[in-house]
């Protein structure tokens, strides 16, 4: 595994962009990680655009700001168009196939498109769609263990919500899922 | 027992408020940090602490200065605009040398400005936002853990030299979310007999005032404080260095800036510029010695600044034209990348060795 996983995640305000980011920087603090999470605040938050820097590091941080990303996770097509040129050559853009009509048409970087809302849908809950694409990242990018993901939202979730624990975990396995099956669209 | 959480800034700075034995908070919310209020409110009652949200900053810093001078450990919190407002009772503090912690979260401005990240307020931190002769212990936290760590060390500071303390924090370090390791529980410990706690007969009055209307004993008050400050001078400076041992070059910032600053030394060092960098963390008082001593080794200085020159001039006083010194900085809640401070270090090596 590499040390340092410099990663960006966008889209909407209200597709759980920031909820994504800090689930993941929670399971990299349970996996023992340095980790650095900086959300976009202010006006944004309010239904506009949102994103959020999640560093997860084997060594101490130094800027949690950053321009070029290792990975981006981009859930809407403003978000597409803003940050697609910053991913890092031999870097990954996982983009929500469903909210993008216009993917990066570049080469020299892994593109995968999944079909979280659709996907969703089938959990009947389309809250599940970040946790779809956390999952389908994780695949691509194991950064950390998903077991780590799991204590990290039981821990994050008051109990009242933990009977969605269950529904969080099938949500992280089509998403691993998801991506399987888009590797064998790729190679066909 | 040590407890460590993934936490915001302003959230970690709460969390340890309440551990190291603040005994009342009183705020006004404002954005980048209305968490600070936010937690407070919802801990510190399980505590038996005071939490009370004023009817305004200058409600809240005169509220500050009572409960102070009542010998309780006594905070509050603002943001930009709403720390101009408090700059009246911060020197009556500092005049009547109550010891307090007062937290900026610095956004943007001049004005109401925009609640993003600025380090516009340095000035006003370090050379006294209100009136009359005074200084104001600053600390820089660049880090949630030193969000935390700076307040246990704000209180203890402000209650050894009777001063208040600021931390002059940013809006990125309030919001962003980091590992936290917290110290247990605390008491404080300092003797605070000089309070006013009511008069029993055993005692002389205790009075708290910063008024000396005969100008003999104000200037022996000014005198007093004057010779504390110089005693702050001598042994509270505080400092961190990255890779100036072999240093041509050396970046100097605080806070957030300084995160990005490192990330800029390491670029240019990975292209074999040798680049380092110091950071205060105490902004008063500023770490002049040291930087002193490193502009007889680099040949140049850089400060990074999320404001358009306001530490430069210090970090120029301090080198006393020994070398040259640059600033470069973005404004108005704009942040620049380790890349654009990079480009910049490019530029002074290139013409460094033109000749």
């Amino acid at each position: 595994m590499k040390q340092l996983e410099e990663l960006v995640i966008a889209g909407f305000g209200g597709q759980g962009v920031l909820s994504l980011g800090m689930t993941l920087a929670y399971a990299g603090m349970i996996d023992g990680k340095e980790i650095s999470w900086m959300p976009s605040y202010g006006p944004e938050m309010r239904g506009g655009t949102a994103n959020c820097i999640t560093i997860l590091s084997d060594t101490r941080i130094s800027s949690p700001i950053i321009s070029t990303f290792d990975s981006a996770i981009i859930l809407n097509q403003p978000s597409m168009d803003k940050f697609a040129e910053r991913v890092k050559p031999g870097g990954l853009l996982l983009y929500e196939s469903g909210n993008i009509f216009k993917p990066s048409t570049r080469t020299d970087i892994q593109l995968m498109g999944i079909p979280a809302t659709t996907e969703a849908v089938r959990l009947k809950n389309n809250k599940t769609m970040n946790m779809i694409m956390l999952g389908a990242y994780l695949q691509l990018r194991p950064v950390v263990k998903i077991e780590s993901v799991m204590q990290a939202l039981a821990e994050v979730l008051p109990e009242k919500y933990h009977h969605l624990l269950d529904l969080n975990r099938q949500a992280l396995e089509l998403g691993a899922i998801s991506v399987e099956f888009q590797r064998e669209l790729i190679q066909t | 027992m040590n407890v460590t959480k993934l936490m915001k800034g302003n959230e970690a700075l709460a969390e340890a408020a309440i551990r190291a034995g603040c005994d009342a908070y009183f705020g006004y919310p404002i954005t980048p940090q209305s968490e600070v209020l936010e937690y407070l409110a919802r801990e510190m009652p399980r505590h038996n602490r005071i939490v009370l949200q004023a009817e305004s900053e200058v409600a809240s810093i005169n509220m500050v200065y009572g409960a102070a001078g009542a010998g309780f450990r006594a905070m509050t919190s603002s943001s930009s605009p709403g720390f101009s407002l408090m700059q009246e009772g911060i020197s009556y503090l500092a005049g009547a040398e109550l010891p307090c912690l007062l937290v900026n979260v610095n956004r943007a401005g001049p004005g109401l400005g925009t609640i993003q990240p600025g380090q516009g307020d340095y000035f006003q931190a370090t050379k006294g936002g209100g009136h009359g002769d005074y200084r104001l212990i600053v600390l820089a936290p660049a880090s949630v853990q030193e969000m935390a760590d700076h307040v246990f060390l704000g209180f203890d500071l402000a209650d050894q030299y009777r001063n208040p303390v600021v931390i002059l924090s940013d809006g990125a370090i309030g919001q962003m979310m980091e590992k936290v390791t917290f110290k247990p529980y605390q008491k404080p410990t300092a003797d605070k007999s000089w309070a006013t706690t009511g008069k029993p007969a055993s005692r002389k009055r205790n009075a708290i005032s910063s008024l000396f209307i005969q100008p003999e004993r104000m200037e022996q008050h000014n005198l007093k404080l004057t010779e504390k400050f110089n005693r702050i001078r001598e042994s509270e400076i505080r400092f961190e260095e990255v890779n100036t041992n072999d240093a041509d070059y050396l970046l100097v910032a605080y806070g957030l800036s300084a995160r990005i600053a490192q990330k800029a030394m390491d670029l240019a060092r990975a292209k074999g510029l040798r680049v380092g960098l110091l950071r205060p963390i105490t902004l008063f008082p500023f770490p002049e010695k040291r930087l002193r001593e490193l502009a007889t080794q680099v040949q140049g200085m850089l400060t990074v600044e999320l404001n358009s020159g306001q530490m430069v001039e210090d970090v120029r006083l301090a080198v006393e034209g020994r070398v040259p010194v640059a600033h470069y900085g973005r404004m108005g809640g704009m942040i620049f990348t380790p890349e654009e401070i990079e480009r910049q270090l490019e530029t002074f090596f290139e013409k460094a060795y033109a000749n």
